[in-house]
């Protein structure tokens, strides 16, 4: 019996295929992983089911009757929830009203009443939240549960969870794992989306593996290894960067000393964070998203001046000076969100050549044919697939990000800062960007990697920080660190002297 | 002292409808700019109606729908299309600035002396209760501003309606996936904001005054712009921002006629820059509805 079947199914942005012909059936009573790389299609199939997109074509049945899905109130009425990614929750709003949210019928709306029916919920499905309290007062896990009993609430009996763990820190993980199989042995299915393959092993029961927007296969989990499932992943047997064993480091490089920032609401940001980055070496930043990463950017990038503390960049004091004075004392940049690391109306040559301006000057007029040759001989050294004259906003994520790199790795930084410097790139750049960063590495510089995926922070870093509420809970050794470990100190629980 | 009470009830009257009005469609998401000339255009249809039926009720009937169309042209622009709020609120303005010239034009030429009507007379049934009688002495527009506070509360806090409102002006990503239509819920507040403004604006002639005049609602949608910020959207306190406008300018008109030997532009002056400053003060911790300006387009 099916609880689902998706037949057939297209999706195109534009020239982009999403879905090519995507076939996906899901069982009544089982965890059905839904695994692929970044941009291979996962999410937008699943937001078809959802009603969020609509197909070009294909069929959706449901219980193994043909429906309509055209809105998410579609697949509501047709028993089908979904916890996106990014939670669609209202943070104002109690969690009892985010619960109830178009989901009760009547004109009134007793505040007590609906506390108490979301209270008979939580208790009927064993998922624990409080509905007096606000949203926005709430821990990630917390909103997390809110949404999933959003779903339950409107009688879902297909569950799609996008990416759960993503925003958890491992010991959360375990709790939604254990969650998710008491629901299912109460007779929901699941669509768990997920690109990590010690995840999918642990709680599926079925995998279904998407490629670039196709259909690679579906295989039962006790049949398969994760070792397969990598190959049907990124289709071909090895992958990942080839590491040097650790070298020699120099001297330091950066040294951040007690830095700390408060902001205007009178919040700590950043608390008293000591750091030193040495030449030729990766220290990685890790940490769930959200606790102190943007601002620690921000602040050693100039973009916002700390409350306390000192930077040194190659015996420079660089705590509250400009950009740019940063860029020239040595350090080199990829913000956190590449967009705002270019302008998108530019071409790429400008773009290339927007942090070094001064070597382009020619009696305070820029030298077009300077920028053009520099531009060439830059998208080539660094595999960018565009023209200099091309905008950068028509470029894809991956060579946007090249475009960021080259710029800032063209000045020979001493000091090179990496921030989310592989988020939503697929493979290819993925392991592009890597590489790049590690012959940074080796040419001496001394790299500090901010990211909140451990797996690239535990395959690049040398020594590992991990922040967490601002606060950096310890420096470990690559060699020492085990996710469980990097896990504890994430969640704030154990700290590293 | 006691006048001045009753005064200042009065002068808060149009602010208070204008101003719950512009709360209902910021709450949904979208700042109403044309509030300023959704109010002129209820003043005007509001007296013209009364002008060729005699009825007074029929006028507020009359401004009350004409502000309702405008909110609906308002939500198709924003809502539907997408357009930049800021644009098409001022279109509305100048689009039904012009509407009311024109009409008025058409209608009443241009008259020597303004044509008039015999406006709404104050309430007597209190008036006799010892030394509260000339404070209730209102008209019953006013009466209703009162009333609708609270109602405006409980229709945002108590219904589920209310609480739609409220998702799609937070967030309506979140609230179209709990299977809410986004488009209605932000076209409804629409027009019911508009219905409010039209009738905060009728008040003017149709209470007050008894005659039209292009310059009669004089900032007063922009005052109410501000004073949902003073309020922090928030319909109760509405009330006191209405309360202190209206205050100031009650006293402004008393300070005049005392013969204080200064211009009288600086007196009528005195209530905008009271507001200027209270908001200042207030805006300090301003909740803006997240979504507010953000057009919502499911991808």
């Amino acid at each position: 019996m099916n609880a689902v079947q998706m037949l057939n199914i297209t999706k195109k942005f534009g020239d982009l295929v999403a879905n090519d012909n995507v076939n996906f059936d899901l069982r009544k009573g089982e965890i059905h992983a839904l695994l692929g790389e970044n941009g291979a299609g996962k999410t937008t199939l699943m937001r078809i089911l959802y009603g969020l997109y609509r197909a070009d074509s294909g069929e959706i049945w449901i219980n193994d009757q043909p429906v309509q899905i055209n809105s998410p109130r579609d697949a509501i009425n047709n028993g089908v929830g979904m916890v996106t990614q990014h939670f669609t929750l209202v943070p104002p709003l109690s969690v009892a009203e985010n619960i109830v949210l178009g989901a009760v019928k009547g004109f009134t709306l007793n505040p007590k009443e609906i506390e108490k029916s979301v209270a008979e919920a939580s208790e009927e499905y064993g998922i624990t939240v409080k509905p007096s309290a606000l949203v926005r007062h709430l821990s990630v896990g917390e909103r997390q549960r809110v949404e999933i009993l959003k779903a339950l609430y409107r009688r879902a009996n297909v569950l799609i969870m996008d990416e759960p763990t993503a925003v958890l820190v491992p010991q959360e993980v375990d709790g939604l794992f254990n969650s998710l199989k008491q629901l299912v042995e109460k007779g929901l299915s699941v669509i768990f989306i997920s690109h990590k393959l010690n995840e999918v092993m642990a709680i599926c029961d079925r995998v279904t593996v998407l490629r670039g927007g196709r259909l690679v296969g579906t295989v039962e989990r006790a049949g398969t290894s994760e070792k397969d499932l990598a190959v049907m992943m990124v289709g071909r047997e090895t992958f990942g960067v080839e590491r040097q064993g650790i070298k020699e480091t120099g001297d330091p490089v950066l040294t951040v000393d007690h830095l700390s920032l408060t902001d205007e609401q009178g919040i700590d940001k950043l608390k008293d964070i000591t750091l030193e980055v040495r030449h030729g070496e990766v220290l990685g930043v890790a940490g769930v998203s959200g606790n102190g990463q943007a601002e620690l950017v921000k602040v050693l990038t100039g973009l916002q001046k700390p409350t306390n503390g000192q930077i040194i960049l190659n015996a420079i004091d660089i705590a509250g000076a400009s950009p740019s004075a940063i860029t020239i004392a040595g350090m080199g940049r990829t913000p956190e969100d590449r967009h705002a690391g270019v302008v998108g109306e530019l071409t790429v040559e400008e773009n290339l050549a927007l942090e070094s301006l001064e070597i382009y000057l020619n009696r305070g007029v820029l030298d077009r044919k300077k920028i053009r040759k520099q531009a060439i001989e830059m998208i080539a050294d660094y595999n960018i697939k565009a023209s200099p004259e091309d905008k950068v906003r028509t470029l894809s994520g991956g060579n946007m990000q090249k475009v960021v790199m080259a710029r800032s790795l063209s000045r020979n930084p001493s000091c090179v800062l990496a921030a989310q410097p592989t988020r939503g790139l697929d493979v290819g750049a993925t392991e592009y960007v890597r590489g790049k960063l590690l012959e940074q590495r080796d040419r001496g510089a001394g790299v500090l990697l901010i990211s909140e995926d451990l797996e690239e922070i535990m395959e690049l870093a040398d020594r590992i920080a991990v922040i967490y509420e601002g606060r950096i809970m310890g420096v470990i050794p690559a060699a020492e660190a085990t996710e469980e470990s990097l896990g504890l100190m994430m969640a704030g629980v154990t700290e590293h002297n | 002292m006691i006048g001045l009470i009753a005064a200042t009830l009065r002068v808060a009257t149009p602010l208070i409808f204008g101003t719950l009005g512009e709360l209902f469609s910021e709450r949904a998401g979208i700042l109403n700019l044309g509030i300023e000339g959704i109010m002129l255009l209820g003043a005007f249809v509001g007296f013209a109606t009364t002008y060729s039926t005699g009825s007074l009720w029929l006028g507020v009937l009359a401004a009350c729908i004409v502000g309702i169309m405008a909110g609906l042209l308002m939500a198709i622009m924003t809502v539907y299309f997408g357009v930049n709020q800021h644009v098409s609120g001022l279109g509305i303005t100048l689009f039904c600035t012009g509407l009311a010239y024109y009409a008025f034009r058409v209608i009443f030429g241009t008259p020597a002396n303004p044509p008039q009507i015999q406006p709404f007379m104050q309430t007597e049934f209190l008036a006799d209760v010892n030394i509260l009688g000339p404070i209730l002495r209102q008209y019953p527009l006013t009466y209703y501003a009162m009333l609708l506070v609270p109602v405006v509360w409980w229709v945002l806090y108590r219904t589920n309606f209310g609480l739609n409102i409220r998702a799609v002006g937070e967030n309506p990503e979140a609230a179209d996936a709990a299977g809410i239509n986004v488009y209605r819920v932000r076209t409804i507040s629409l027009m019911i904001a508009g219905g409010f403004m039209g009738v905060g604006g009728a008040f003017l002639t149709l209470s007050t005054l008894g005659f039209f005049t292009f310059d009669i609602i004089a900032g007063r949608g922009w005052v109410c712009i501000a004073l949902v910020i003073f309020a922090n959207w928030n319909p109760i306190r509405v009330l006191w921002g209405a309360f202190i406008f209206g205050g100031v300018s009650a006293l402004q008109l008393r300070l005049q006629l005392t013969g204080i030997n200064l211009p009288y532009e600086l007196f009528l002056a005195l209530p905008y820059v009271v507001t200027i400053i209270a908001l200042t003060i207030a805006n300090r911790n301003a909740a803006y509805p997240a979504a507010l300006l953000k057009p919502y387009k499911r991808e």
